[in-house]
């Protein structure tokens, strides 16, 4: 009787102040979150802080200048640095990208919603999530060995009968390594991207509203057109431009197929475009110093243009996604 | 005892007999019509014959529709082929990229490639001698390394996101967001400028896994971040009820709980970064002989050895770039089939 009142054990102390190892632990994980925001500052810290001599010397003649001029000193040559036709290419070969791969993507994640039968349907996801994890070089290699002699005689027909409209015009017979062929490259590159993420976005169509439609009597293709499309309107367009920074971003697929050429042309079936990611690869075996610091500053104006488009692409599927 | 029948039941959506003549016509017709168009005019060659197919096929299509039912049914049917065109052309190109590195890379794959590397080998020697042992390891090197350094930083994001979920929750989910899809080429500039230009360092494979490491995190950040949300909230709680503090709640209930998705997402991280090729011309320096120190010294890895071998485009060169295409891809889709493997298992998270 007397041992049961003397084992009473002491009262807790009860708070709700975190104790020294939670203190520990949220410093370290909130450490890590913010980890990846230090590395976007970081890189474009060190990227400007290289490329800023550049910048100032060029000015506004960087991004719309379009020639790369190494100094010789010799000679009294000054350096020049333009990425103006590198900028222009990249948007051409990434609008040539997106012009095959937009309808492509979207009907195929329309077929893997509504039209496929089931057998098929996991099978063409699979397929879709290996496009997507093949690494560009192979998609380089690919599409110079494979895809260009074919990409070279659908280019001579486009040529044959589309000439007199002046993008497919033709001053020099050369169809290999043009803005064309990147393009389709980069076609079949971003293809598995956008598919992905409108077919997510597909999957989220409220049930009701697709049985509503078909109960009214619509056809597969008015339903289509009546729910589907536009409850994913915002998804379709950030997919396309998700597609559209990958593209713009390619280094190595782009450099097997492209011929750089510091020029701005519009025929873009010719041997001769531009790529900012690509250029700074060509010019980086053989840069001098000096040199070193303007293709720094190229991969700062690249870093800012695929971070923007980003930026905005996630925003706008995170918007339609809440929805 | 007469034996009694069982009716079939009838299937009234189904396709019918009197449905389906019309449309084998048809099919028939279309290819019929194709055939004379390729032969008896200028149309010439497969490309031709696969344009016109597909037109006739989608007017022949419409057509039925129209007649059958209304102008919307022959929209319908037009879409429909549309659609299952789309479909067909994502499948083309991967059955042609993957028969083609088969075909093209599985001559010069032999035992040698595996135990030699190309220091006393000239790139246009026969293909039995010479290998890409040297490339092998320094992949293997920089995707363990990558792993050590953004797996810890991958997985503490992912944390801060689901467990700790701070005010800077949102920003932190769109800052990784967005920087999934920075180039690699930034990523390897932005190594050369630390680590090269700043801290005077040389190539070597420490520098590139470093660039790869930049690329990892934020595939290893979201899919761990997808995985720990799987985790129900009912054990977070039940590990606070106990006594417990949150450390102890997250290492020993939350994370266990979510061990095989978050190895997933590690693999995942893996199989992202196995094949980049352009942070590694940057920062590796490319060797043809082993090189067994990460740390000093030039190496090179199997993308590398692909992008050297094409580069110097002479007939031999190019067959040792498609045998190592073809280990890359062994390489990526190994890693790809172990994420399946693992996040396709049920009863866990």
């Amino acid at each position: 009787m007397s041992t049961a009142t003397s084992t009473l054990p002491p009262k807790r102390e009860i708070t709700t102040k975190p104790r020294f190892s939670d203190k520990v632990f949220r410093a370290v994980v909130t450490g890590g979150g913010f980890s990846s925001l230090v590395i976007l500052g970081l890189i474009s810290l060190f990227l400007l802080y290289n490329g800023l001599n550049v910048f100032r010397t060029e000015g506004l003649k960087f991004i719309t200048g379009f020639d790369w001029v190494v100094p010789i000193p010799e000679l009294g040559l000054p350096a020049q640095y333009g990425i103006g036709a590198m900028l222009y290419g990249t948007v051409v070969i990434g609008l040539i990208a997106l012009f095959f791969a937009f309808p492509i993507s979207v009907g195929a994640a329309l077929f893997l919603s509504y039209y496929a039968p089931d057998w098929l349907k996991k099978p063409m996801v699979l397929v879709v999530d290996v496009m997507a994890a093949i690494p560009s070089i192979v998609f380089g290699l690919w599409g110079y060995f494979i895809l260009m002699p074919s990409a070279e005689y659908w280019a001579k027909l486009i040529h044959k009968y589309l000439s007199f409209i002046p993008i497919f015009d033709m001053p020099a017979p050369v169809f290999t390594r043009s803005p064309f062929i990147a393009g389709l490259v980069l076609a079949v590159m971003i293809i598995p991207i956008i598919t992905s993420i409108t077919r997510e976005i597909f999957a989220q169509t409220p049930l009701d509203r697709i049985q509503a439609a078909y109960a009214l009597g619509a056809t597969k293709w008015s339903m289509i057109k009546s729910v589907v499309i536009p409850y994913g309107r915002g998804g379709i367009v950030g997919g396309a431009m998700l597609g559209l920074g990958r593209a713009i971003g390619e280094t190595v697929a782009v450099y097997t197929v492209l011929n750089i050429v510091f020029d701005i042309r519009i025929e873009v079936l010719l041997s001769a475009g531009g790529s900012v990611a690509s250029m700074i690869v060509n010019k980086f075996g053989e840069a001098n110093p000096d040199e070193l610091k303007a293709l720094m500053a190229a991969g700062f104006v690249l870093f800012l243009v695929t971070l923007l488009i980003n930026f905005l692409a996630n925003f706008i599927i995170n918007r339609t996604a809440r929805e | 005892m007469s034996t009694s029948t069982i009716p079939r039941p009838t299937k009234p959506w189904g396709i019918n007999l009197k449905q389906a003549v019309p449309d084998v016509i048809a099919a028939f017709v279309a290819l019929l019509t194709t055939y004379a168009l390729v032969a008896y005019t200028p149309l010439k060659g497969k490309l031709a014959f696969v344009i016109v197919l597909f037109i006739v096929a989608v007017i022949a299509s419409a057509t039925i529709s129209g007649i059958r039912r209304d102008r919307k049914a022959a929209l319908n049917s037009i879409s429909t082929v549309m659609v299952y065109v789309a479909g067909m052309f994502v499948i083309i190109p991967l059955v042609s990229i993957l028969f083609e590195i088969v075909k093209r890379g599985i001559g010069g794959l032999s035992f040698g490639i595996f135990t030699t590397d190309m220091a006393v080998t000239s790139t246009d020697a026969p293909l039995s001698e010479g290998g890409l042992i040297h490339a092998i390891v320094g992949t293997l090197y920089i995707v363990l390394i990558a792993s050590v350094i953004s797996v810890p930083i991958g997985v503490l994001t992912a944390l801060y996101l689901t467990e700790i979920k701070g005010k800077a929750a949102g920003t932190v989910r769109f800052f990784v967001q967005a920087m999934s899809g920075i180039p690699s080429i930034v990523a390897g500039l932005f190594i050369f400028a630390v680590w090269m230009i700043a801290l005077g360092n040389q190539y070597s494979a420490f520098a590139g896994a470093m660039a790869l490491a930049i690329l990892m995190i934020p595939t290893v950040a979201r899919t761990s971040e997808e995985v720990l949300k799987l985790i129900p909230n009912d054990l977070r709680e039940a590990g606070l009820a106990m006594g417990g503090t949150q450390w102890r709640t997250v290492a020993m209930i939350v994370v266990p709980a979510a061990q095989s998705g978050l190895i997933t997402a590690v693999i995942l991280g893996v199989a992202r970064v196995a094949g980049e090729t352009a942070p590694l011309l940057l920062t590796m320096g490319g060797a043809d002989a082993l090189n067994l120190n990460p740390f000093a010294g030039n190496s090179s890895a199997i993308p590398f050895y692909v992008w050297k071998n094409f580069a110097l485009g002479s007939e031999n060169a190019v067959s040792r770039a498609w045998t190592g295409v073809l280990v890359l891809m062994i390489i990526v889709l190994f890693f790809f089939s172990l994420t399946r493997f693992l996040s396709g298992r049920k009863g866990r998270f």
